[in-house]
């Protein structure tokens, strides 16, 4: 890459990171960064050679963060890096790092040459899906400590929780699969092969050798796929009729035992050729819809818990020293430091320091609160600015927001794993099956007893619901990488089945139908001169209304003046003295002392806040309610359809704003702590409702998981997000009907091709009770019914995902 | 014509060689990160590499 300065709409942009360099003056041999950090970096890799970093993809970089001296301090502390490290001897450690801001190739490539930074690095590899680097380094050159250290300071943050901690195994279940898979595919393979002699007409009393070989071969190459890659069925099944079920494994099952010991009695008693082939080639597509309906999304997180965000370890303050202790150990009465950026773990009081916490992660709202000496501060807030000391009120899991996860709802065993359709569809299936096969094994025991036998295992082959066995997976399978692609990740494809039957729509407000963070602030009125901004920031730094919260954000860098005679009254503003003037801020009447003139319709857009000085107003701030885009279409849409709800941790001030665009039908709650909101869903469900929640904060986490549905929005998918059923990218927030109703849509595929399913079924089953089932039928129609039926499935998947979702733009990072 | 079985159980012999190379392949994780290799090979410690624009 020549060009060393980039240009985007004559804006420099950052060598390292591509942000817009706000300051022009930083600099270094043509090269512009956007702030200090990102030139750091640079400087850091061009002394070490690793430029190249740079040729790879354009502005690669990512802008270090600030970081304390002691933010890995804990990372000494032996006991602390046992539970980190994968692997320890008294030579060379490894450990695995999960790093979200990996996402490109030049990161691959500046990652596993991070040696050259480090001497004491042997080998680093990076898995760029799930977003980790697995290390191995030598003891005694460096430390777990110093490596964290250099990832941060060259803009790879590890992220180091309890989370990563306590659920290090992987469960190498997909793993068994392909074993499974493996063993199916070289059978059917090769069985297929060793059947061509009878396809094609070998007289077996002419060659009764090598009918007799070829039979034996099948039937003992076919034993391991009946005992080992069939065996994903047998549990379910079994499991299923212990709790006195019948699901769709069931009479799979049936079908698998039936070909097995039919083929077996043919091959041994020297009757016919059996059907090894049709076994190995069912049970073989019946694995590969399984694989593919096991799409999941390797860097994304399903299941966190709050734990996945509090850190490993906090600082405590005894006895006048600071010492590092893990999180688990940290009891009431505890002193501790919190510094910039940290999280707070436990509801504790203010003892030092000026708190200004980002409870973003707790509510979505992202503008940090003010708080003073003595305060209650809960867990799960971010402190912004200088260290706070805190002493702690609660244990860990006794907090406010922690001690939603002692609910019910989080320990209950999960048992939405199974299809509804499928087992509705299994059960009255296997009860079909199993009348038609007695009923026509009777009347064949009447007229011709020696085929009685062959026509009843006949039936329960041929009746294999393989072909709905199949449809699921391969509709809800590809319905989920065609919602992947619209950036809408599920977490099964179990969620689409549960996401098509909802009736009820629960939405949280903040950040989830609110855009986070980009309110924005438009003074009207004559522009403020640097005094009167002063005395902005003044007065509405003392407010805790959010709207008057928001204008201090816009100010905060004027200077700062003394108020005397500081009055706020709750809902209407803040007023107090100024040097020697009475400022207030707040609502119309309350700043000037008139009653508000009428409005003009479509003005109540945006929150406004009236700014008087000695009562004459001086003008307005109009700070505009960032609704997501396209919400005012969504709920329309969606309300046709669906009961809506809101719940709301704030209080009323919206009302009149979202009542107008929720229609009279839909219900509307404020104040909602995360156990009201659980609650609330609870009694939605008592009544009958199929619940889908739509939220982003750690407070929506309860609901969000009680629902049929949770589906979190998030505006960095990689980033937060509370345990839930799906991750929306708030990009697409507004293609929300749609997505909703291509999940019907992938249902009325699986309906239809029910429907061929069993149309292949009765053409089979007359064949099976006239007791014409012969190997060579039963070998061309299962896989002709099961391949035409996935081909169908996907075609018809595709297309509805072309006209629905059609708009998206296609691009997919995971 | 005897031959014809002895050549099927060498050809089967052959297949089961590539079921343990497949099932080797599983174990030793070659499928669990089906990304990473496929950039990771473009690398060149020699040779200055073009831009290389392939979006993730």
């Amino acid at each position: 890459m020549s060009n060393e300065k980039a240009y985007i709409n004559e804006q420099v942009i950052c060598y390292h990171c591509g942000d817009i360099c706000k300051d022009k003056t930083i600099g270094k041999e043509e090269k512009f960064f956007c702030c200090q950090g990102c030139k750091i970096v640079f400087e850091i890799l061009e002394e070490n050679k690793l430029c190249k970093y740079y040729d790879f993809e354009k502005t690669p970089g990512i802008s270090p963060a600030v970081r304390s001296e002691s933010k890995y301090s804990y990372l000494e502390d032996e006991q602390t890096a046992r539970q980190i490290l994968d692997f320890s001897d008294a030579k060379i450690n490894t450990v695995t790092f999960y790093i979200p801001q990996i996402h490109c190739s030049s990161c691959i490539w500046l990652l596993e040459n991070i040696n050259r930074l480090n001497k004491g690095i042997v080998s680093s590899q990076v898995n760029f899906l799930q977003k980790k680097l697995s290390l191995k380094f030598l003891n005694d050159k460096t430390s777990l400590k110093e490596i964290a250290e250099l990832l941060d300071s060259i803009g790879y943050e590890p992220l180091i929780n309890l989370d990563s901690v306590e659920k290090k195994k992987k469960s190498n279940y997909n793993k068994k699969l392909y074993y499974k898979i493996g063993v199916a595919g070289f059978a059917a393979g090769n069985i297929m092969l060793f059947s061509f002699p009878e396809y094609f007409g070998l007289d077996r009393s002419l060659d009764s050798v090598f009918g007799n070989f070829f039979g034996y071969l099948n039937l003992l190459i076919s034993i391991p796929v009946l005992l080992y890659s069939a065996s994903v069925y047998y549990l379910p099944a079994i499991k299923a009729l212990r709790k006195r079920a019948i699901n769709i494994d069931f009479p799979i099952s049936l079908g698998i035992f039936a070909l097995f010991f039919r083929s077996a009695y043919e091959i041994l008693a020297q009757t016919g050729a059996g059907y090894s082939d049709s076994l190995t080639m069912l049970v073989f597509l019946l694995l590969v819809g399984k694989i593919f309906q096991n799409k999941t999304y390797d860097a994304l997180n399903f299941e966190r818990t709050y734990k996945s965000y509090f850190p490993l370890s906090v600082s405590i303050i005894k006895s006048g020293i600071e010492t590092t202790i893990p999180l688990s150990k940290l009891k009431k009465g505890d002193r501790i430091i919190v510094r910039n950026g940290e999280l707070i773990p436990a509801d504790s009081i203010l003892f030092k320091g000026d708190g200004n916490i980002d409870y973003g992660f707790v509510t979505g709202e992202s503008i940090p609160v003010n708080k003073i000496l003595g305060e209650i501060v809960y867990a799960g807030g971010k402190q912004y600015g200088e260290a706070i000391e805190l002493e702690v009120l609660k244990d860990v899991s006794q907090s406010y927001l922690t001690q939603l996860w002692n609910n019910d709802t989080f320990t209950k065993k999960e048992d939405q794993t199974v299809s509804w359709f499928s087992n509705m569809v299994g059960k009255y299936f296997t009860i079909a099956v199993l009348l038609i096969a007695n009923v026509s094994t009777i009347i064949w025991l009447n007229i011709n007893p020696g085929i009685a036998l062959s026509v009843f295992t006949s039936v329960l082959i041929v009746a294999c619901p393989c072909a709905i066995a199949l449809a699921i997976p391969f509709t809800l399978g590809n319905a989920l990488r065609n919602y992947g692609k619209g950036n809408f990740y599920l977490k099964n494809i179990n969620t689409i089945e549960r996401l098509a039957k909802t009736d009820t729509i629960v939405f949280d407000k903040t950040g989830t139908i609110t855009q986070s963070g980009n309110s924005s602030v438009n003074f009207i009125g004559e522009p403020l001169d640097e005094l009167e901004k002063s005395i902005v920031k003044s007065i509405s730094r003392h407010s805790t209304h959010p709207l008057s919260r928001r204008v201090y954000l816009e100010y905060q860098d004027c200077e700062h003046f003394e108020i005397s005679n500081l009055k706020e009254y709750s809902g209407k503003g803040i007023s107090g003295n100024i040097l020697i003037s009475k400022v207030a801020l707040g609502s119309y009447a309350f700043a000037i002392g008139k009653p508000e003139p009428e409005k003009h319709p479509g003005e109540e857009k945006s929150s406004k806040v009236y700014f008087s000085i000695n009562d004459r107003l001086r003008g307005v701030f109009s700070i505009n309610n960032s609704y997501r885009k396209g919400l005012e279409e969504v709920i329309k849409s969606l309300g046709n359809d669906y009961k809506l709800h809101l719940l709301s941790g704030d209080n009323e001030n919206e009302r009149p704003h979202l009542s107008k665009i929720f229609n009279n039908n839909s219900i509307l709650h404020f104040k909602q702590s995360p156990e009201d909101k659980l609650n609330y869903i609870l009694r939605l469900q008592a009544d009958g409702k199929r619940v889908l929640m739509i939220g982003d904060g750690l407070n929506d986490a309860g609901a969000i998981k009680q629902s049929d549905v949770g589906i979190s929005v998030s505006e960095d998918i990689s980033g937060f997000s509370p345990s839930c059923d799906g991750i929306l990218d708030a990009e697409n927030f507004s293609k929300l009907p749609e997505m909703i109703s291509y999940a019907k849509t992938s249902m009325k595929i699986i309906y239809m091709s029910f429907v061929f399913s069993v149309l292949y079924n009765i053409i089979g089953l007359y064949f099976a009770v006239n007791g014409l089932l012969s190997p060579l039928f039963a070998a061309v129609l299962m896989p002709v019914s099961s391949v035409s039926v996935v081909l169908f499935c996907v075609i018809a998947s595709d297309f509805m995902a072309r006209k629905k979702l059609g708009e998206i733009r296609f691009y997919n990072v995971l | 014509m005897e031959i014809i079985i002895i050549l099927i159980i060498i050809s089967l012999l052959v297949a089961i060689s590539f079921l343990v190379a497949f099932l080797w392949a599983v174990k030793s994780g070659q499928f669990e990160d089906r990304y990473t290799p496929s950039v990771r090979v473009l690398f060149d410690e020699e040779k200055k590499i073009g831009n290389n624009n392939k979006k993730l």
